[in-house]
């Protein structure tokens, strides 16, 4: 019994010491095994008398579980470390990119278009599309624009071959529309006021080089109710281009003319490239010429079958291209159609 | 149009500068494209003479030149001007002179002779780019005067852009008429006292098509100079206008169409025959014409003729024949009034544009004919002498315009503009720009006025008319801003309808990217890919490969590929969503597509598994997900079909309920190779609308009971499609199959030529119970004996 405490370092240490689970094992067999020397001890105990025999047994027993604890503890510090070891070999770089789809994005045009959409449709408006291919009374006539107006000259008219609608039974003048307009002389013919709407979409003029395409796009808008005055487009064009820019810009409207409003406005904003100062980008005026507008021309209500005693209305049309290559700083228009991968994916 | 201030200020010069000047026209109306200075700054150049001129001794082509021009002396100068000769008067910038570009004039030694200055070129100057010899001035040029002052170079080009309704301001007078207006400043009409005749001679005038020329002034002027030249100062102010110095008559008369705004013509007295008649043309009536080209008129276009034909198109241009030239010693002055009607168009019709049919087509003033015969006659006479004979002038007067009067209200004033202007105010504006104020009415606060327009004002017409001249002066920046009032009733977009925003958003997780293409295309290239179809063709086209409106939106997504693969861009997703034309026995149709193009790698390149290049199944994928948006992929099918632009095999129609709506494939490699594109690609093309409805969802049970799949693997002939199976499969499943799937399919070894193994995967489930092994075991073996029966199809072990 005295060795009792020698033998309980003992296997202590041969447990510190045990660099595996084998190891660890066999010192498990050595001191607590069936031959093992603690449990030797504890069958020694009949020698004892039976008086000394609980005190010794309960000593025993104690130093018993300590080894066993330690045993235990040791045994768990494998497994822990097999387990670290094993999830040590499972790490990944996680610097490497992950597995996806490149996603997409939309054309400038189309974001630009969706975004000022989004104002308006907000605001009330209904978003309206019209066909491409229009006829003259739609494009012209019922705009104010009569045949041989010299108005036409400014819109550089693409006329649709005479000789193919005819093979296809169409006796009109046909054209691609100059202008989204069209879209509302068909929304006043097909509905009455009170009218909020905006029709964007692709319009066409025989005009290509540096800062024209034979293809471009509008969006424009009309408002016809009692009571609309050039204030209220003032304001409209206004809020709308300060929403558009996110910056509170000076916006000024001077007299122009349109066969289809009177008056009539050009929309200026102060040249995003200088700040009004006058550069290259707006011909030294400090101002950049962004849209038209004006109150709808009572020929045009007469056209739609709108009395324009009772109602007012108002017109406003730009360029996308034109206004996107200013948000976004765009400097060659014709990029917008090259469709260049490497363009497209900054939008 | 090209305006010079100087000219400007002559006839109105209110008290402020120029940038002023340009801000007030601009924002009237008149806008202002640009401003030029007539010439850079330059000093100390004056007019000088040479007096004498000897060869330079140590040099070829210099010259010695003794000049007349600072102070009482001759100063040396040495040039090398080839024009350099005694009695030439030239600029001659004096030593101490600052020449464009900071180039500062110094006594020199050129090859050992002194020079005390410089002659000067018009490109040393900054006028033009001449610089063939020294800028040779006027005879007449005064010898010392400062260049500057003598040539009124201190003077400013202001381009203004008018629009069309503005023809009256196409003149210095009309535009000064307007300055005069913002400015309220007195216009100074240039002195005209009519020219006495001093012959009796006139030329016959009968107006033929009076509703189309209502009025023709003439006048006959004997005897001109024709060795005589225009003044400088004339010359110049054309030249600053735009316009070239050609001989004094036609110099003069396009000097009063700057002016007066009244387009003139003058012809060769003697090589007309007979008498003038306006009329309108003889169809197939040749003319040929002062620039050099023959035509063939049609009978609506108004011509002047005399007793040969045609000389002139009225309104347009003068006809070769009867043109003035420098043996020309009588003429014939034309100052006419012609319909804006007749003459709108009409230059455009037969591709010409000139100084004079853009006024006439924008309408010139009636009142103006003889005012500026008159002034042309004294022009001529003090530049070519000459004898002038009476003005006859015929006219129509019934169908003159006549003046417009105009009702406006105050309420219909503040209605438009959104502001009160002072009935005053009204007036005043009203005035000013000529309007005859006919009358006024009051009741209470509300006015009614009647105002006579101008004879210049042919735009003006109604009340909308006034409304916009009011606004104008008055001024768009005081009209405030205000915010549209308007009932906020609820509306929405019904469910039902798929948003194009959602179907684009699919497409770009997809990872396609959006472009958009012309929707004119090349012909020969759209005719390889619906040769079916008849395209809409431009009678205009801007090119011959622009020339037919798209069919199909795969010519212009077929460019984008090669476009982007020339440039490296190795995988290329692609879609556009835009309208088509077709041209059938229904007429014209126009309807929305989308479609998209894929080619490259099936996925980004990555680090992990090596990636394909994509097939149709990469994209058919893409069109699914595009039918499940609207929940109804169900109603879709896609069958084996041909198209022209597509690979045999690879090639299907996509069709909704039983009718097609576009198409899915390979493109054909024989296209393939024919649009330069090297490497496989698929492409999809949809009628929009046909994805646009969607369903709104409605609630099914969803069962508590457990599912069950069973996999089942057959072989059948490779020509069998998984529709058929699927379709025979479900029918005899029963009830129960709530989802079949097709989980491998495998050709090869092991498996029989020309057939084919097919694993589906069947998922049964009931929603009242949990369903017996016997049950399903009963349904499975139903879709192996109908498999059998139907396709021979045999289970694999």
């Amino acid at each position: 019994m005295e060795n009792l405490e020698q033998l309980a370092s003992e296997a202590t240490e041969a447990i510190a010491r045990a660099d595996s689970l084998a190891v660890l094992d066999s010192v498990r067999v050595e001191y607590l095994g069936k031959k093992g020397s603690i449990t030797g001890l504890l069958k020694g105990l009949g020698g004892l008398s039976p008086e000394q025999r609980p005190q010794a047994g309960a000593r025993i027993n104690q130093v018993k579980q300590r080894v066993q604890d330690a045993l235990d503890e040791r045994k768990r510090a494998f497994e822990r470390k097999a387990i670290e070891e094993k999830l040590a070999g499972e790490a990944v770089d996680v610097t490497l990119p992950g597995r996806r789809e490149d996603s997409g994005n939309l054309h400038p045009i189309t974001r630009t278009m969706e975004r000022i959409e989004a104002f308006f449709v907000r605001a009330g408006y209904r978003v309206e599309e019209g066909p491409e291919i229009e006829d003259d009374y739609h494009n012209f006539e019922a705009l104010n624009i009569p045949a041989h107006h010299p108005a036409r000259a400014m819109h550089d008219t693409f006329y649709i071959d005479d000789d193919s609608l005819d093979s296809a039974g169409v006796d009109q003048k046909m054209v691609l529309r100059t202008h989204t307009s069209p879209v509302q002389i068909r929304t006043m013919e097909n509905s009455r006021p009170p009218i909020r709407i905006i029709c964007p979409g692709r319009v066409y003029r025989c005009d290509s080089d540096l800062t024209h395409t034979p293809m471009f796009h509008q969006v424009e808008g009309l408002v016809v109710d009692k009571g609309i005055s050039f204030a209220d487009l003032k304001g409209t064009i206004d809020q709308f281009l300060k929403a558009f820019f996110e910056t509170d810009l000076p916006v000024r409207f001077r007299p122009s003319y349109f066969p289809f409003t009177e008056p009539s406005a050009e929309v200026d904003i102060q040249c995003t490239n200088c700040g009004g100062d006058g550069c290259r980008v707006c011909k030294q005026t400090g101002w950049l010429e962004i849209m038209g507008c004006g109150m709808v021309h009572p020929n045009v209500f007469n056209y739609c079958g709108i009395d324009p005693e009772e109602y007012t209305g108002f017109a406003f049309g730009l360029g996308i291209e034109r206004i996107a290559m200013l948000r976004y700083g765009v400097n060659d228009l014709r990029l917008f159609f090259e469709n260049d991968l490497r363009f497209l994916k900054q939008f | 149009m090209k305006i010079s201030e100087s000219w400007l200020r002559e006839w109105v010069d209110p008290a402020i500068e120029t940038p002023q000047l340009v801000d007030q026209l601009t924002m009237a109306g008149l806008e202002v494209d640009g401003v030029e200075p007539v010439a850079p700054e330059f000093s100390g150049v004056v007019v000088g003479e040479i007096v004498e001129v000897a060869q330079h001794p140590d040099a070829d082509k210099l010259w010695v030149c003794q000049v007349a021009g600072s102070g009482d002396q001759t100063l040396q100068v040495v040039c090398g001007a080839p024009n350099a000769r005694a009695g030439l008067k030239v600029p001659f910038a004096l030593v101490g002179a600052v020449l464009p570009g900071d180039l500062k004039i110094r006594e020199a030694k050129l090859r050992g002779v002194e020079s005390f200055g410089m002659l000067c070129a018009e490109q040393e100057l900054g006028i033009s780019d001449a610089s063939e010899g020294l800028w040779e001035l006027a005879d007449d040029a005064p010898v010392g005067a400062d260049l500057r002052d003598y040539l009124s170079l201190d003077d400013r080009i202001i381009e203004v852009d008018l629009t069309p309704n503005r023809g009256d301001c196409l003149s210095i007078r009309g535009v000064a008429r307007e300055v005069g207006v913002l400015n309220q400043a007195q216009v100074a009409e240039q002195a005209c006292d009519p020219v006495a005749p001093v012959t009796d001679r006139v030329f016959d005038v009968t107006l033929s098509a009076p509703r189309q020329c209502p009025k023709y002034a003439g006048r006959v002027l004997r005897n001109i100079n024709p060795g005589a030249s225009a003044p400088q100062w004339m010359q110049e102010r054309l030249r600053r206008s735009g316009l070239r110095s050609i001989d004094p008559v036609v110099d003069v008369t396009n000097y009063v169409l700057l002016e007066l705004g009244q387009p003139m013509h003058a012809f060769d007295l003697r090589k007309l025959q007979g008498g003038i008649d306006v009329r309108m043309a003889k169809q197939g009536e040749k003319l040929a014409l002062l620039d050099g080209t023959d035509i063939e008129l049609d009978d609506t276009t108004l011509v002047i003729a005399d007793s040969g034909g045609a000389v002139a198109m009225a309104g347009i241009m003068g006809g070769a024949a009867t043109a003035v030239t420098d043996t020309t010693t009588d003429i014939f002055l034309e100052s006419a009034f012609f319909d804006p009607v007749c003459i709108a168009g009409k230059a455009r019709s037969y591709r010409l544009h000139t100084d004079s049919s853009h006024r006439f087509e924008r309408g010139v003033d009636h009142r103006l004919q003889e005012l500026a015969i008159e002034r042309a006659t004294a022009l001529l006479v003090d530049i070519v002498g000459g004898e002038p004979g009476p003005i006859i002038v015929k006219q129509n007067t019934g169908d003159l315009p006549q003046p417009a009067e105009v009702t406006l209200s105050s309420s219909g004033l503040a209605q438009q503009l959104g502001v009160e202007v002072p009935a005053e105010q009204v007036e005043d504006i009203l005035t000013r720009l000529g309007m005859g104020h006919v009358d006024t009415q009051r009741i209470d606060d509300a006015t009614t006025w009647q105002f006579r327009t101008p004879s210049w004002r042919f735009d003006i017409a109604i009340e909308a008319d006034l409304v916009e001249e009011i606004a104008r002066i008055y001024g768009y920046d005081n009209i405030p801003s205000t915010t549209v009032n308007a009932a906020l009733p609820i509306s929405g977009d019904p469910e039902g309808r798929l948003p194009l925003s959602v179907v684009r958003e699919q497409l770009l997780a997809d990872g396609f990217q959006e472009v958009v293409t012309y929707s004119f295309v090349d012909p020969d290239i759209q005719r390889l890919i619906t040769p079916e179809l008849q395209a809409v063709t431009l009678a205009n086209p801007i090119a011959s490969d622009m020339s037919v409106m798209r069919t199909s939106i795969w010519p212009g997504l077929l460019s984008v590929l090669r476009n982007n693969l020339n440039r490296q861009q190795n995988r290329v997703r692609a879609f556009e969503i835009g309208q088509v034309f077709t041209l059938s026995s229904d007429g014209l149709t126009q309807e929305n597509r989308i479609a998209a193009i894929i080619c490259g790698g099936a996925k980004p390149e990555s680090w992990g598994a090596e990636v394909g290049d994509v097939d149709f199944f990469d994209l058919k994928g893409a069109v699914e997900s595009l039918l499940s948006l609207t929940g109804e992929q169900g109603s879709y099918r896609f069958a084996a079909d041909s198209h022209p632009a597509l690979q045999v095999g690879q090639t299907a129609r996509i069709e909704k309920s039983g009718d097609s709506i576009g198409h899915i494939g390979k493109l054909h490699p024989a296209l393939s190779k024919q649009l330069d594109i090297s490497r496989d690609a698929f492409v999809f093309e949809l009628r929009l609308s046909e994805i646009q409805h969607a369903k709104v969802p409605v609630f099914q049970d969803v069962s508590k009971f457990p599912e069950v799949r069973r996999d089942l693997a057959f072989i059948v002939d490779q020509k069998v499609t998984f529709d058929e199976i699927k379709q025979v499969a479900s029918n005899a499943a029963g009830k129960n199959l709530t989802d079949l799937k097709v989980f491998d399919v495998y050709q090869g070894k092991g498996i029989e030529n020309n057939r084919k193994s097919v694993a589906l995967g069947l998922t049964f489930q009931d929603t009242s119970r949990t369903l017996t092994e016997e049950e399903i075991n009963q349904a499975a073996s139903c879709v192996i004996s109908a498999l059998e029966s139907q396709f021979e199809a045999r289970l694999r072990g």
